[in-house]
């Protein structure tokens, strides 16, 4: 087991370092083109070239590299072009207020998912598995730049519920959380309800539960004490994987809500080129999305007896 | 019954082989409904010049609801013909003294284009790039998958490596750092799917020839001599066209929501043709006095990835149950 975990985060820290070649050679490579984001189209050539002499960029790539790569594992990644701070004082904020709105949103797709999926694996082909796999095609179907507007003009102009933006302004204020976190989970829910109905469908045919079943144990104690032990291994994968997916909705909803996060602020700074601000938030998005994987796995072997004790 | 109606279906032209695959959907219903909304947008995409009332860049009237009038006064042309001749004059009411020439289905978008014509020539583009992205994608994917999973050794383990890394960043971060370093345009939209979806596609490609290349067949080939490439084309390939086609409908759905996500984050085909995404995206800020101008398109896109969605479940269906 121990020698497994040391693997796993061995792969991911491989997959981080190849992760981060890419992106500085992608966005770095022509040293001419950061002084020129940095200073300004209208900078002169002079100016540019003392920027580039006093920060080191006329060193070969791969000095540049290490110079870059040790000072973004302590967290240093730069000052930003746009906000002219340092990157980690706008970058950790940020991620602390889309880490709400994810937990929010998880907080809601994991015990609605896993009914639902249960109730429709419980007995396959039945007039609830039927429905309850209709609707997560359907709403997996909505994407969350469509399901956003179409939900705001009916909660917000229409009935006049709920705030139209969540930009927080005037503190942080729950309400103005429920539209965004009602996009995401719409759109999140069908997945995890799908792989939790196909888990549970499967253990429901296997010999154990027909032999609980024709034993004569009310069906209520077969499906919570022997079904659902088995069922829910699969799913807890599904979950932590679907991290990764939310870390690519939040970028819409952010967007569409005008909500101070991260995933405004990795299209912001995409979009006006902020080079040092895309690249920390791009290493820090796939940290979380390797991290989750591993903790996916990890905790799949650790969940499934066949695997720990083989 | 599935094995006589693959056994039937030897021996036949391609063509009409073809046509009774298709035919099988109909024992799905879901399958057909996905269908019929496909169906629906392609014939649409096809007859855009027929079916659109206006051209969809024409400035007409401003915030239009759905089914207003177009109003013109005397002295103007609609279709290159007198207003006095071809429309009607209003009698009473506000509008009394202007001719109404058309009626608006959808309405009109901010600055007074026709929000059908729009959708309806915005669908012909969504048709022409996803599939287009898609099919590089599989081009891409499929070669790779065979690769590493016939092949084996350092060449499975390299590519699982790079599809590895790829599939670590959240998709929509690597389509957005993407278009932002190389530019909005078709063809890098194109580029972008294929960098993103091909591992992906390696991925189910590889696990589906683990699976055939132990099977006699392969070895009789094998034994025959035929190349590598050959085998891994001709003999395993069309065996595993079952689950690569019922994914590829649903990645078809997901790449039509990808070029809608870019073009709402203003990273899809630039303006001012009309894009649905770009539309939501426009609109969005009205969409407070006319929710139309947004709903609508919203609602486009969704039926058509749900179109695809249910087909591929149908299929997934019929092809479980053979």
């Amino acid at each position: 087991m121990l020698i497994f975990i040391m693997r796993r985060i061995g792969a991911m820290v491989l997959t981080m370092v190849v992760v981060s070649i890419l992106l500085f050679v992608l966005l770095e490579l022509q040293p001419g083109n950061v002084a020129t984001k940095v200073l300004g189209p209208y900078s002169s050539e002079e100016q540019r070239e003392i920027w580039l002499e006093k920060n080191g960029y006329n060193d070969p790539l791969y000095e540049r590299y290490f110079h870059w790569l040790g000072r973004a594992v302590v967290g240093d990644f730069g000052e930003s072009i746009k906000y002219k701070t340092e990157v980690s004082e706008i970058l950790w904020p940020r991620l602390g207020n889309t880490a709400i709105l994810g937990a929010a949103t998880m907080a809601v797709v994991i015990p609605l998912a896993l009914v639902l999926g249960v109730l429709a694996g419980m007995r396959e082909g039945s007039a609830t598995d039927r429905s309850i796999s209709v609707l997560s095609i359907v709403t997996t179907s909505v994407p969350e730049f469509a399901s956003a507007p179409i939900l705001q003009a009916f909660f917000v102009f229409y009935l006049a519920l709920l705030p139209g933006t969540s930009s927080m302004i005037g503190g942080f204020n729950p309400v103005e959380l429920i539209l965004p976190v009602m996009v995401l989970v719409l759109y999140d829910f069908g997945y995890v309800t799908r792989m939790t109905r196909a888990s549970m469908a499967e253990v429901m045919t296997t010999h154990y539960i027909r032999t609980a079943v024709l034993k004569g144990l009310p069906y209520k104690t077969v499906i919570v004490k022997h079904a659902l032990r088995n069922a829910l291994i699969a799913p807890f994968t599904v979950v932590m994987l679907q991290i990764n997916w939310l870390l690519s909705g939040v970028i819409v909803v952010e967007f569409f809500f005008a909500y101070k996060g991260f995933g405004f602020l990795i299209l912001d700074a995409s979009l006006t080129g902020d080079i040092f601000m895309i690249e920390a938030c791009a290493m820090v998005a796939v940290f979380v999305a390797v991290a989750t994987q591993a903790i996916a796995d990890i905790g799949y072997t650790y969940l499934n007896p066949r695997i720990r004790f083989s | 019954m599935a094995d006589q109606t693959i056994d039937a279906l030897r021996g036949e032209p391609f063509f009409l082989r073809m046509l009774k695959g298709i035919a099988l959907l109909r024992e799905s219903g879901v399958g057909m409904i996905g269908a019929g909304l496909v169906l629906f947008w392609v014939l649409v995409a096809i007859f855009a010049p027929l079916l659109a009332p206006f051209d969809p860049l024409a400035t007409l009237q401003p915030f239009a609801k759905p089914g207003d009038p177009y109003l013109l006064t005397a002295g103007k042309l609609f279709n290159g013909q007198a207003v006095e001749d071809v429309c009607t004059l209003i009698q009473e009411g506000a509008n009394q003294g202007k001719y109404e020439c058309a009626t608006f289905l959808l309405g009109t978008d901010q600055v007074g284009r026709d929000v059908l014509s729009r959708l309806i020539y915005g669908t012909q583009r969504v048709l022409l790039f996803a599939p287009l992205a898609t099919f590089c994608a599989y081009a891409v994917g499929i070669p790779m998958g065979l690769a590493a999973g016939y092949l084996r050794g350092r060449t499975d383990g390299i590519l699982s490596f790079v599809s590895n890394v790829i599939l670590s960043f959240p998709v929509l971060v690597l389509y957005v750092i993407i278009i932002a370093t190389i530019g909005a345009s078709g063809t890098n939209i194109v580029i972008a799917v294929t960098f993103a979806s091909a591992p992906g596609i390696m991925r189910i490609v590889r696990g589906l020839v683990l699976d055939l290349r132990n099977r006699e067949y392969v070895f009789a080939a094998q034994t025959r001599g035929e190349s590598a490439w050959r085998i891994m084309f001709v003999e395993i390939l069309p065996n595993a066209r079952g689950p690569l086609i019922v994914d590829s409908c649903l990645r078809l759905g997901y790449t039509i929501i990808t070029i809608g996500v870019l073009g709402f984050l203003g990273l899809g085909l630039p303006p001012p043709a009309p894009d649905w995404g770009g539309m939501i995206n426009e609109t969005r800020q009205m969409a407070m006095v006319a929710p139309h101008m947004t709903v609508v398109p919203c609602i486009a896109i969704s039926s058509l990835v749900l179109g695809f969605n249910l087909l591929a479940d149908g299929l997934r269906e019929i092809s479980l149950r053979d």
